[in-house]
């Protein structure tokens, strides 16, 4: 067994250590200064700072929507229900090249519904929200499901209204496993690349995000600029990882 | 009342954000018939795509699948110092862009880098060639296999294994007799993910590949240069072949997903 331990942890240094150390290294090639200067060049700081904007707002509209779809597939009954929780998983499994194609059918210049955000901020958001729709459902469905009903009928029996027994009694409960979720839906938010390919047009300034400047700059073989954005990406996934492991441990501590 | 609002609400949501969308391109792709799709289908670089895309994605999948498992059994049966620090670099590929995956790759592997020279001496290419999208295909789906396979390794604990062992099984008899009938439903349900994220990955594939038509061109790549090259068609056909398989593997995954319980 130990032969087949020292394969793996080689297997996991040549595919993802020692290339993503690669990728820090590359970016303080010109010293620190010229990270700076790399990451706050016009065209990077503006990507930079619609991608952050943008994940931000995706986070925020996850944490109701995301929340509301879960509330929705473990309290209510409906016909179809399980046909719907089904699809909820779609936007992990289909491609997000096929995403981004899908979302731009319905809202790019050949809309059959008269909205087209073709090359608008606003796609960017739409796209976004596609492929991060699955994480505040699925993290917060399990604990949905696994709640004690008597906790909200005591509460109802006090002469508590559905407001503030779900603000008192569901929403403290529910919290760890919502910010796990948005947590998640805001690093996928952050790299995200395939889908906003197409519907965003990419221009620079306006709809092109970080991940997609990155490419840019690797085509136009600027791999020290790329190198440093992409090591500014690389941290906030970091620092939402640990984020994710400290919201775990103080669940965990509550539970 | 208020069930109703939220019942709509949510499916409102739902609709505008996934069915519309998914439906209105299935839709569309079938517009003209089936024999239009297949004509599209079977158009050489079509089948060279699906070619280049099988063999990255199996390759990957199996190589995720036995490496995986190790991993799994590193981080749940052995203690060592920094044993929290490789957990956290074995979830990292989930939250790293597919576009840093792909640079992270050419810095290391490629022709300019002091390795990738080193390797190009050899005559082994790696970027813009298929080494390099197996990689990238590995590293965006590596948590997949561990992240199902440890729990269950948490779970079933050592007692059997030591059994095994006391019995006079060696290693790979304990292994193969005892731990992989355990892990076995976990396991499967661990590749399929990988498969899955295997046969739609587009970002790290883009920078690592080239998208040399007709040589290192996935399906993925192939639905997009299709796209730009205005003939949405031949897109939507390869989309909706994409999207098919996506959907064969949800169906499948769920069908897994209950008798893991029951094992």
């Amino acid at each position: 067994m130990g032969l087949g331990v020292g394969l793996a942890t080689l297997y996991l240094s040549l595919i993802v250590l020692i290339p993503l150390t690669a990728v820090v290294w590359k970016s303080s090639d010109a010293g620190l200064s010229g990270f700076w200067r790399s990451v706050t060049n016009p065209e990077a700081w503006a990507a930079l700072r619609l991608t952050v904007v943008a994940s931000l707002l995706v986070a925020v509209i996850n944490v109701v929507f995301g929340t509301l779809i879960a509330w929705v597939l473990v309290r209510d009954d409906f016909p179809g229900k399980r046909a719907v929780d089904g699809l909820i998983d779609l936007p992990f499994a289909l491609p997000t090249i096929v995403a981004g194609l899908v979302l731009l059918a319905l809202y790019g210049p050949q809309t059959p519904i008269g909205i087209d955000l073709a090359y608008t901020r606003t796609a960017v958001l739409v796209a976004l929200l596609f492929v991060t729709l699955p994480f505040v459902v699925r993290t917060v469905q399990p604990v949905l499901m696994e709640l004690d009903r008597d906790m909200e009928e005591a509460a109802a029996s006090l002469g508590a209204g559905n407001v503030t027994i779900f603000r008192r009694v569901v929403l403290p409960n529910l919290l760890p496993a919502i910010l796990a979720g948005t947590a998640l839906s805001f690093a996928r938010a952050i790299a995200e690349f395939g889908s906003t390919v197409l519907i965003s047009g990419n221009i620079p300034f306006k709809t092109q995000v970080s991940a997609v400047q990155i490419f840019g700059q690797i085509e136009s073989d600027n791999r020290t600029g790329a190198a440093a954005v992409a090591t500014v990406l690389l941290i906030v996934a970091l620092a939402v990882i640990v984020a994710l492991d400290l919201i775990k441990r103080w669940s965990a501590r509550r539970g | 009342m208020a069930k109703w609002g939220l019942r709509l609400a949510a499916l409102v949501y739902l609709l505008f954000l996934l069915v519309l969308p998914v439906g209105l391109v299935f839709w569309r792709t079938f517009e003209h018939g089936l024999g239009a799709v297949w004509k599209q289908l079977t158009e050489p670089n079509a089948r060279h795509a699906f070619e280049v895309t099988l063999k990255v994605a199996v390759l990957a999948v199996v190589l995720n699948t036995v490496f995986g498992v190790l991993l799994a059994i590193l981080v749940v049966r052995h203690d060592f110092p920094g044993k929290r620090l490789l957990n956290a670099f074995i979830d990292l590929p989930l939250a790293v862009s597919p576009v840093v995956v792909g640079l992270a790759l050419i810095l290391v592997y490629g022709k300019f880098s002091t390795f990738g020279g080193w390797l190009a001496d050899r005559g082994i290419q790696v970027i813009f060639s298929l080494p390099g999208m197996v990689m990238a295909t590995i590293f965006v789906s590596l948590p997949l296999v561990v992240r199902e396979v440890a729990p269950v390794l948490e779970e079933i604990g050592i007692e059997q294994e030591q059994a095994a062992w006391t019995l006079g099984a060696g290693p790979l008899q304990t292994f193969c007799r005892v731990t992989l009938p355990a892990i076995r439903w976990a396991l499967a349900y661990g590749a399929v993910l990988t498969l899955a994220r295997s046969l739609g990955e587009f970002g790290a594939i883009a920078v690592v590949s080239g998208r040399l038509v007709g040589k290192t061109q996935t399906l993925t790549l192939y639905v997009e240069q299709q796209f730009q090259n205005f003939n949405v068609a031949g897109a939507y056909a390869a989309s909706f072949v994409l999207a098919f398989i996506a959907v064969v593997i949800l169906v499948g995954v769920n069908v897994l997903r209950p008798k893991e319980g029951e094992a």
